[in-house]
């Protein structure tokens, strides 16, 4: 299955578009924080920024502690499924996430990146690319 | 959140308490430039001084911040430590979208701490933390302290002060998020004064969004229009520093204190030189995709043996312009040198840079020697600069502490207003003439962005005063409309008033006249200018702007003067409080 990939980052202006997509577009809510993919410089904006975003365990370890089933593997390629009226706001999943990209909302509901790739189109530099693992980042454009 | 009223937290740094207070009134003050007076009306008092602790200091957002792309800005209103009126300063980086999802239309702070410290505030916490140990710290490290201090990496912005804003300096600046910045006006000394170091903004809650599909439709539409169209290349193609040679080109780039408008050393510093070998990368605000913000590298060499150290440095326009060209620089890497020096200072790179110009003049005319500047100032040479700008900073002595209130203000003393560069404030980077000279001058943040008179007047026009006064009030007004919502000026062209009413709706709320908003906001910021004892008709604009040849030849100073008398009586009128109308 495809996966999203946060392949360029070197090229992010930190506008956090993709973010605000993902909560808008998928979570349906205005927000920069309850999102699979949230943007933040690596120690301060003179360093850059990087992609806080799931990268796809196989198998994931946020399913193995899920209690109810809410999260569950994808059928390929690492990930997960999540069905929102299962979960009971436990917070297993945060734990377990051996990155730290799943966050809870105020009211404790987990958000984590489900692949779907609805950010990418609102990259303004590229960086994010939906692709079958291990095909992400093999094309870099030339500039003109 | 979508609310019929605005969500106002207030902070009192004496008492270290803060309330929330729902404030009616969203169909007539929009937000932003709007809600900012509106507030500075209901918690200011324009019969007292910009230092009297119970003055507010206001960061507010509009109805559209974080709902679309480059809704971005924040409109800061306050008593301005430069001429002691009602101003506002914007700003962009993190700070909106940071307000906005801590929940606060706007966030007014007053009283005064009784030492240092740092105001943290959030959704769901305030917490003010004593912080002597940040006080004469530069921007940099400030803002690297306060990372460490305080916990929402990716979802916050940092406001901060440089030794400038302790100072007192009337045109220290508010640095935002490192690379923006409330710059002009002062705002910077009226955090000094409260002892408020910094203040940190957590944006640590979410919303739902409105009902239906309108909001998803407009959306689509609008961020096509940004990042589909050419309509916002030009801001980050070259960016703002494209302007450079253009406006050498048309004779109107301020060198070497106004002295010519035109040089051929133009190509060390252009737009295109940046790009090519100073330009680093790009960053954005956060909500907007065109990443308008340049970053400009600087490599140097500070200890034999190939020891180096480097700098990103955002470069625009207006700081090429001020510590570039009207410092008579024509290398780029200097430049940047001398904006990094200003950024550290946390002065405004604009009034910092005119006035070293001014300066310098002085120095070569023998009106101050350098027995006041304590370094030699020299047109082109940044060494002398970067350590005068350290002066101007702390305020090393009466020369510094002097020049740190003003331009003019040092002039009168020294007896150079002549050749002062100052209209309303130290200058803009547009020698373009008559109409940007007197709209400058008398305009309400005396700002090149109150109006499009820069744009005017490089093309040809009437001279017709009424006609072109009657233009620099219906721009004031339409921009008023945009920093209510509150947009990037940038955006401008994307954002028409049927886009924004459209914009509007999508969220819910009733249908307004914008027209008529952005009127009474135009009206309510000048009675507030007025009670604070603005004299629009006294407004000077000095002998240098009368020698200026630009390339429509030279200046009519005849018809500045008629232009400037009837925008001054314009002011007036718009100034007048609602009973005298009546």
């Amino acid at each position: 299955m495809k996966t999203l990939f946060a392949a360029r980052m070197e090229r992010c202006i930190g506008c956090q578009s993709c973010s605000l997509a993902c909560a808008r577009l998928v979570h349906k809510r205005l927000s920069w924080y309850t999102a699979g993919i949230r943007v933040g410089s690596s120690g301060g904006i003179s360093t850059g920024f990087e992609a806080r975003v799931c990268l796809a365990c196989d198998p994931p370890p946020c399913a193995a502690v899920c209690p109810t089933g809410s999260l569950s593997p994808r059928k390929s390629d690492g990930g997960v499924k999540q069905d929102r009226g299962l979960c009971i706001r436990c917070g297993k999943c945060v734990k377990a996430c051996p990155i730290g990209v799943i966050v809870q909302d105020e009211l404790d509901s987990p958000y984590m990146c489900l692949h779907c790739g609805r950010c990418v189109p609102y990259c303004p530099h590229d960086c994010l690319e939906l692709a079958e693992k291990g095909e992400a980042n093999f094309v870099q454009e030339v500039a003109e | 959140m979508i609310r019929p009223h605005f969500r106002v937290v207030i902070v009192n740094l004496t008492t270290r308490k803060t309330h929330v207070e729902n404030v009616p009134g969203r169909e007539v003050w929009l937000g932003g430039s709007g809600l900012g007076a509106l507030l500075f009306e209901k918690y200011g008092d324009t019969s007292a001084a910009w230092t009297d602790p119970k003055q507010p200091l206001i960061f507010a957002i509009g109805p559209l911040t974080g709902y679309f792309p480059l809704m971005s800005k924040t409109v800061c209103s306050f008593l301005s430590p430069y001429h002691g009126q009602y101003t506002e300063s914007h700003a962009g980086g993190r700070s909106a979208l940071a307000l906005r999802f801590a929940d606060m239309d706007a966030l007014v702070i007053t009283g005064k701490a009784s030492r240092p410290c740092v105001l943290s505030v959030g959704a769901k916490h305030m917490d003010i933390k004593d912080a002597p140990f940040l006080w004469g710290k530069d921007v940099f490290t400030t803002g690297k302290m306060v990372r460490n201090m305080l916990p929402g990496s990716g979802m916050r912005s940092i406001l901060r002060i440089g030794p400038a804003g302790e100072t007192g300096c009337a045109y220290a600046c508010i640095n935002v998020d490192t690379y923006r910045h409330f710059g002009r006006m002062g705002a910077g000394a009226v955090m000094g004064a409260k002892n408020l170091k910094a203040i940190a903004i957590q944006g640590d809650s979410s919303f739902s969004l409105p009902e239906g599909k309108e909001y998803a439709k407009v959306f689509k539409e609008i961020y096509e229009q940004l990042t589909e169209t050419t309509m916002m290349s030009k801001y980050h193609d070259l960016g703002t520093a494209g302007n450079v040679a253009a406006l050498n080109e048309l004779k109107s780039l301020p060198w070497r204190n106004l002295q010519a408008t035109t040089d051929p050393g133009i190509d060390g510093i252009s737009g295109e030189r940046f790009a090519k070998d100073m330009l680093l990368r790009n960053t954005a605000c956060a909500g907007c995709p065109v990443g308008c913000i340049h970053i400009g590298y600087l490599r140097e060499k500070f200890m034999a043996d190939n020891r180096y150290l480097y700098r990103q440095v955002a470069y625009d326009y207006e700081p090429i312009f001020s510590l570039g060209s009207m410092l008579g620089m024509t290398d780029g890497f200097g430049v940047l040198g001398l904006m990094d020096a200003v950024e550290r200072e946390g002065l405004d790179c604009m009034s910092g840079g005119v006035a070293l110009a001014w300066a310098t003049e002085a120095l070569e005319k023998g009106h101050i020697t350098e027995a006041e500047t304590l370094t030699p100032l020299k047109f082109g040479d940044a060494a002398g600069y970067k350590t005068a700008i350290h002066h101007l900073g702390v305020g090393t002595n009466e020369f510094y502490k002097r020049l740190a209130q003003g331009t003019m203000k040092a002039a009168l003393h020294y007896r150079g207003e002549d050749y002062a560069c100052v209209l309303g404030q130290e200058m803009a980077g547009y020698a373009t003439g008559e109409s940007f000279f007197v709209s400058e001058s008398l305009s309400f943040r005396h700002s090149h962005l109150d109006s499009s008179a820069y744009s005017a007047d490089q093309k040809p026009q009437d001279k017709d005063a009424p006609k072109i006064v009657a233009g620099f009030v219906k721009d004031e007004a339409s921009r008023i409309v945009l920093t209510s919502m509150v947009g990037c000026l940038f955006a401008r062209g994307v954002y028409s008033t049927e886009r924004l009413q459209q914009a509007l709706s999508s969220l819910g709320y009733a249908e307004t006249d914008l027209d008529a908003a952005g009127g009474a906001i135009q009206r309510l910021r000048w009675r507030l200018r007025m009670r604070s004892g603005y004299a629009p008709m006294q407004t000077k604009i000095p002998k240098r702007y009368s020698e200026v040849v630009t390339w429509k030849g030279a200046i009519d100073t005849e018809f500045m003067e008629t232009l400037r008398q009837t925008y001054a009586a314009k002011l007036i009128e718009l100034g007048q409080e609602e009973k005298e109308q009546a």
